[in-house]
């Protein structure tokens, strides 16, 4: 039950949020709401026993990576007649694009209901204790059997940083 | 938990969010935010199997998943910085530099 209340609170935030935060016309009200929406994420991954996500959800995402963005708003200053202009005429592609996904994804889950034996696990919940304790186990996991791919990812971010860099130096 | 299901609609709704975001948006900086928007949905999938499962490879998973994130949010951002200091403009249907 109060699994329930949690899990619909946070999932009702992140929704209306990101539903704000698609149609507003200002960039930063947009940028609070995708925020609003990481930390109800967040507030999901804390209720699906997920410590260690969580934290870095709200280490990275809101605490890094949204900044970011903001200080890049703020760097590219539109004026407002600009703001004003909000979407791409192409809100008839978003729909059926939308639409189609949502199709697809509906015939999945109907034909995985009618499916012999198991079939897909929709209706299954896990049992209550089932994970070892998060952080332990995820670096465990992490250190151990995805060292390489870890390895990989460091180069991935010190790549990522060498073309910021190069991308936004003023040019001599 | 609850069953699979809440959590597979969740993140199919926050998805589909992203989408419509990344096509109707015109903005170049909030077409990068709805793809941060996706790249999260998937996480919660992630998440949710993991648990279900009781396997937590699913959340390393989510680990690389946000590494990549903020790699594409950092070079995305000093693209747009260095396009916008050339043209000073972030409108997606104003670059049109590749195309003629």
């Amino acid at each position: 039950m109060l699994d329930k209340v949690i899990f619909y609170f946070f999932a009702g935030i992140a929704v209306g949020s990101a539903a704000l935060m698609v149609t507003r016309r200002n960039a930063v009200h947009s940028a609070i709401f995708l925020i609003a929406t990481l930390l109800a994420t967040a507030g999901i991954f804390l209720q699906l026993r997920a410590e260690f996500i969580f934290i870095v959800q709200i280490i990275l995402y809101v605490g890094g990576i949204m900044v970011l963005f903001i200080f890049v708003i703020m760097l590219v200053n539109l004026d407002v007649a600009l703001l004003q202009i909000k979407f791409a005429r192409q809100k008839w592609v978003a729909l059926v694009v939308t639409l189609a996904l949502t199709a697809q994804v509906g015939l999945l889950f109907w034909t995985t209901g009618k499916m012999p034996g198991q079939g897909f696990p929709i209706l299954t919940a896990a049992p209550v204790n089932r994970l070892p304790p998060n952080a332990e186990a995820v670096a465990k996991s992490l250190f151990s059997s995805y060292l390489l791919p870890f390895e990989i990812a460091s180069v991935l971010l010190l790549v990522a940083m060498i073309g910021a860099v190069v991308m936004a130096k003023k040019r001599t | 938990m609850l069953p699979i299901g809440h959590y597979l609609f969740l993140s199919m709704a926050l998805f589909l969010l992203g989408v419509i975001g990344v096509i109707t948006r015109r903005n170049v900086i909030v077409v990068l935010m709805s793809i941060e928007l996706i790249l999260n949905a998937v996480n919660i999938n992630l998440v949710a199997f993991s648990r279900l499962y009781g396997d937590v490879a699913g959340q390393v998973f989510a680990l690389f998943i946000i590494a990549d994130a903020a790699a594409e949010a950092a070079v995305g951002l000093g693209i747009i910085i260095a396009f916008f200091r050339n043209r000073e403009t972030v409108l997606a249907d104003e670059m049109d530099l590749l195309k003629w």
